[in-house]
Parts: structure tokens; C-alpha cells; sequence
């Protein structure tokens, strides 16, 4: 599907630079979440991937900021520079281009299946409780939004998202549980996400995709990417297990 | 080519210098936690630096070489033997088929590293031989080592044949036989017990108190037995910050010093996640990672504070070093 490319913030934030350590420089764009924060790090990074700096090892963008790690040898040229100041520098100048990059016009819509309640869900209940909705109402809300992948973080094509409905925020459970399933979907505070491997969580599971979300099989091992957009389909146990057969 | 292993040890991996390129989808880098003690390891035996190798911790394994191997021993001193002879770490060994390497009390440091000529032959995933324990993929099976496993073996490159051509000239044993060289000391460091870990200050060093900042550099903290590839937590002074504002996840690396609510630090490691939210108070120096890696649950870290000029400074120094042990040995045995 696609949308029509947002405008470009008219006056963008001051990128803040400072270093991670001797071999990794953070831009940051600011300090809350907010589309145009998310816009201008898909811009930098768009530019950053197609022209990458000397010395570039990959780039790792979070919700406010984009990590760069480098290699401080390839900057140094035998000595003559010191590598952060060098690297600071060549960011500094490649920015205005950099944040003028064009983020694909295309954004990806990405369908995640879930059967929501029963033993996939099976805090559906307690979020009912918490909120005062109906479970009808949880689900219909959860799979209202089309949220945002901020990033891709905690464990192999975990995606952080944004657009949770106020209305669902649920705390954590006061005891986490030993193992999360893959494909759990979950709610913590304000926050929601999909666990990606059979993990330790505490996070109120209200259903499960029967996608994998990852597999280092793939060329592109996250089925998700920070960027693209994210809907929720409910689906039936029937459908659950036939998706789970295809899948596998 | 070969290597069977009849008692896997304590925890054996194996691991080369990392995945990269897929931190943004969440995967970690994984590899050595003392990078430069493989790359040395590699070295010795004609390896490309980032060649696959063995990651040994402690308590080491039982190992049965099923053909002729060029192998080279770094980093922690766990009393290496080959037929019960003791054998030297940093350099090469030539062992004729049927030989055992079996390793006793652990003298100094964590890990050791086992370089066989032509590498551990464990295919690539995403571009890497590393083991990911959590995710189970890479390295053997994407698990640590097991009783009855075998680890595919390599051909030497063209060097490494050389090196074992120069042993076999001056032979004394048809079994296995040790070079009398070595690389600069530099290179080989005995791992200490209680090291100084220098470190810059990280992202959110100002949010600390003063007390907090003066106690990170000035007080000892031990390394908890809850400490592994992941990350070492440490258990010292509380350390507060001025602020409880909770932060937005952002990247973590290998060396950063995040202190949770509680108090107490985690230095991430090898296997650390690719973001956190918790404060980084500090940021440990690159060529001290060797250090951090071989220090034991129950010893103590004290850390120094450095600047990032100093940090790349040594960096930098620190990969001439390793260029000259990889001329050094290109000049006498080739490429």
C-alpha cells in the first residue's frame, strides 16, 4: 500500500553529536519520541547506508537517536587525524544533505496476524480488568492503529511501537514469567510489542502471531524494519493453526 | 581435518570476531569476548585475523585432533597439556593425528582461545561463524560444544603450511612440536587478577551525583558469579543519579557501564543486547576489553578514567602492534 510522503519538518531540530565509547558517534535528534524525530533518522540514515563515511561499521537507529560504530583505524590515516574529531566533522558537513534525503515514498504497511484471548492470550482478561473495557473492546482497540516500528531492539526482530492506545496501557506482571513464546503479543505500560524468540517476560500477553519474526535464514533476518508500518489482524484459532503450518 | 571433542569443558564456543551489520534488526554481535587474543591466535597459525576459532572458559575441554593440525593457544592460562606435556600459549604447534589437548587448573585469566591453520570450518550465518547462544544459530548447532561433537577443521593457507614446514625442519617428536618464538609481549599479556579497566565517561556521566562519580572511579567493585558473555554485573557503591528521569532506549555496545535503578553496574560484554534504557555512566576503553574478558566471578575491577583522545591514542597503537606481528610473520612465512 501506498501513502503519500510526509512533509519534511520545516525546521529541524539541532542533531546533537557525541561519542559511545572510542569506536561508535550518537546523533541525536532530539529528546521525545515524535514523527519528525523518527522522519530525520530515516533521513540520515537512508543517506548514512547509500553513502557511507570512511571507516563506517553499521548504524543502529533507536527512537531519538541513530548510533553510528566505526573503526577508528580507517579514520586515523597512519596517525594524522584523531578519529572522533575527523568523523564529527564529516558528519557535520553531510547533515543538511543528509536530512534532505528523501525517505521512500513507499512505506511499507506490514499485516501481523494474531489470535487474540484463550491460551494464546492468556492476560487478555486482566487487561480487560485493568482498562474497564470489554476483551471485544481490548481487541478491537489493539487492532485499530496502524503503529510505528521506532526500532528494532532488546532481541532479534523485536519491534518497538508506537500508537498504543492510551486506553490499553496495562502495567507489566508483578511476576514475570519464566518463558514468553515467539509470536506473543504483548502489553507493558504504555507499550506494545511482539516477543520474537521464547524469552523470560513480564510483559500481559493478550494473543499470538503465528509469523515468525525472525529467522537467520532470511537474506533480511527481521521480518520488521524501524520505519515501516504495522497493523494487527485478528484471526481465529482455525486460521492460527493453518498461518502456523505455512510458516513452518 | 578434524577435532573431536571427547569433554567439552565448562563453556566452549566457537566464535570469531562478531556479526556485524545486523545490530538494527536486534541481533547481536556475539564473538570473542578478548578479541585481540584471537586475532593473535589466528596469526600464529597463517589465519585470516577473524578466522573461526575456539572460546574456552576455565575449565577447559578434552580434545582429540582426528588429522594433523597447525594450532596456536591465547589468551587465559588453564594449564594446556598435549599428552599430558605441558605446551606453551602464543605460538605455533604443529600435532600429529591422534594427539590430546586436555587443560588443567586454571593459572591466570577466563579465556582461552584454540586457532586451528585453515580455521574451525562451521558455516557462516549472516556472515559469521560466531555462536549465538540465545538465538541458537551460528558456531556448532548454535550451542556451546558437547561430549561426541566434531569440529570440522580446514586446509592450512599457503603461510600456515609454511610454518608447519619450518617446525617439521627442526623436529624432535613425531607427535607435536612448538615454535621457540612468540610475539611481543604486547601481545600475549598474562592476564592479572583485579585489573584497572580504564574507561571515558559515558552518555549520562553527569547525571550522577558527584559522591557517585568520585565512587566509580575511586572504589573497587567485584564481579558478581551472576556475570557471563552478556554482560558482567558488579556489585560496589550504589550509584544514584541526580535525576530519576527514565530514558529512551538507544544503542549499547561492548564495555558499556549502565547502572539500573538499584544501583549497581552492569559492564555489557561480548553477547550484549544491541539497546538499553538504562544510564551509561561510563564507557570501557577498547583495548581494555581483553583485560574485562579475562577477569573471574569473585575478583575486583577498578576503573580509571581516560580521555577519547587517550582511548583512540591506545587504539590506534594497539593496532600497530598487531600489523606488525602480521608483517612480521607475512615477511618470514608469506602470505
Amino acid at each position: 500500500m501506498s501513502l503519500p510522503p510526509e512533509p519534511l519538518p520545516t525546521r529541524p531540530a539541532p542533531v546533537r553529536l557525541f561519542p559511545l565509547g572510542d569506536a561508535a558517534i550518537v546523533l541525536e535528534f532530539g529528546t521525545d519520541i515524535s514523527a519528525e524525530t523518527h522522519q530525520a533518522i530515516q533521513a540520515v540514515r537512508s543517506y548514512l547506508t547509500q553513502h557511507p563515511v570512511e571507516g563506517q561499521r553499521e548504524l543502529v537507529p533507536a527512537f531519538t537517536t541513530l548510533t553510528l560504530y566505526y573503526d577508528p583505524w580507517r579514520l586515523s590515516d597512519n596517525g594524522r587525524y584523531q578519529p572522533y574529531e575527523r568523523l564529527a566533522e564529516t558528519i557535520r558537513q553531510l547533515l543538511p544533505a543528509a536530512l534532505a534525503t528523501a525517505v521512500a515514498t513507499e512505506e511499507i504497511l506490514v499485516e501481523i496476524p494474531v489470535c487474540y484471548g484463550g491460551a494464546f492470550g492468556p492476560d487478555l482478561e486482566a487487561v480487560a480488568a485493568h482498562t474497564g473495557l470489554s476483551c471485544e473492546e481490548v481487541v478491537a482497540r489493539h487492532s485499530a492503529p496502524e503503529y510505528l516500528v521506532h526500532m528494532i531492539g532488546f532481541a532479534p526482530g523485536f519491534p518497538y511501537l508506537g500508537g498504543l492506545d492510551a486506553r490499553l496501557a496495562t502495567p507489566r506482571r508483578p511476576q514475570p514469567r519464566p518463558l514468553v513464546p515467539a509470536g506473543a503479543v504483548g502489553i507493558a505500560g504504555a507499550q506494545t510489542g511482539i516477543y520474537s524468540l521464547p524469552t523470560p517476560g513480564g510483559w500481559q500477553l493478550i494473543g499470538r502471531t503465528p509469523l515468525r519474526l525472525f529467522n537467520p535464514d532470511w537474506a533480511q533476518p527481521s521480518r520488521l524494519q524501524a520505519g515501516q508500518r504495522l497493523r494487527f489482524v485478528p484471526i481465529s484459532e482455525a486460521e492460527f493453526k493453518q498461518l502456523q503450518r505455512h510458516e513452518s | 581435518m578434524s577435532l573431536s571433542i571427547l569433554r567439552p569443558g565448562l563453556l566452549s564456543t566457537v566464535q570469531d570476531l562478531g556479526r556485524f551489520g545486523y545490530q538494527q534488526e536486534g541481533i547481536i554481535v556475539s564473538g570473542a569476548m578478548d578479541a585481540c587474543a584471537l586475532r593473535v591466535a589466528n596469526l600464529l597459525v597463517g589465519n585470516a585475523e577473524n578466522a573461526a576459532v575456539l572460546e574456552i572458559t576455565l575449565l577447559g575441554p578434552l580434545i582429540r585432533f582426528e588429522a594433523d593440525h597447525l594450532i596456536a593457544l591465547t589468551g587465559a592460562h588453564l594449564s594446556p597439556t598435549l599428552n599430558s606435556q605441558p605446551v606453551g600459549l602464543h605460538r605455533p604447534v604443529w600435532v600429529a593425528a591422534g594427539t590430546e589437548l586436555d587443560f588443567g587448573v586454571p593459572v591466570a585469566g577466563s579465556r582461552a582461545y584454540l586457532a586451528v591453520a585453515g580455521g574451525v570450518a562451521v558455516a557462516p550465518v549472516l556472515g559469521s561463524r560466531s555462536t549465538y547462544l540465545r538465538a541458537s544459530f551460528g558456531g556448532l548447532h548454535g550451542r556451546a560444544l558437547r561430549a561426541g561433537d566434531v569440529l570440522p577443521g580446514a586446509h592450512p593457507t599457503p603461510a600456515g603450511q609454511r610454518i608447519i614446514a619450518a617446525l617439521a625442519a627442526t623436529a624432535s617428536s613425531r607427535i607435536w612440536m612448538q615454535a621457540t618464538w612468540t610475539p611481543g609481549l604486547a601481545l600475549c599479556p598474562t592476564p592479572l587478577p583485579n585489573p584497572t579497566i580504564r574507561a571515558v565517561a559515558g552518555p549520562e556521566y553527569e547525571q550522577f551525583t558527584p559522591a557517585s562519580q568520585q565512587a566509580f572511579w575511586q572504589q573497587p567493585f567485584t564481579v558478581t558469579p551472576d556475570s557471563d558473555r552478556m554482560g558482567y554485573r558488579l556489585q560496589g557503591p550504589p550509584l544514584q543519579r541526580h535525576t530519576s528521569a527514565e530514558l529512551l532506549s538507544s544503542a549499547v555496545t561492548f564495555g558499556t557501564v549502565q547502572v539500573p535503578a538499584g544501583g549497581q553496574p552492569i559492564v555489557l560484554m561480548a553477547d550484549h543486547q544491541t539497546t538499553g534504557g538504562y544510564p551509561r555512566i561510563a564507557q570501557v576503553i577498547s583495548v581494555d576489553f581483553s583485560a574485562l574478558a579475562q577477569v573471574r566471578p569473585g575478583q575486583l575491577v577498578y576503573f580509571q578514567e581516560v580521555s577519547l583522545a587517550e582511548a583512540q591514542a591506545l587504539y590506534l597503537a594497539r593496532e600497530q602492534e598487531l600489523r606488525a606481528l602480521r608483517r612480521g610473520i607475512a615477511t618470514v612465512f608469506g602470505n
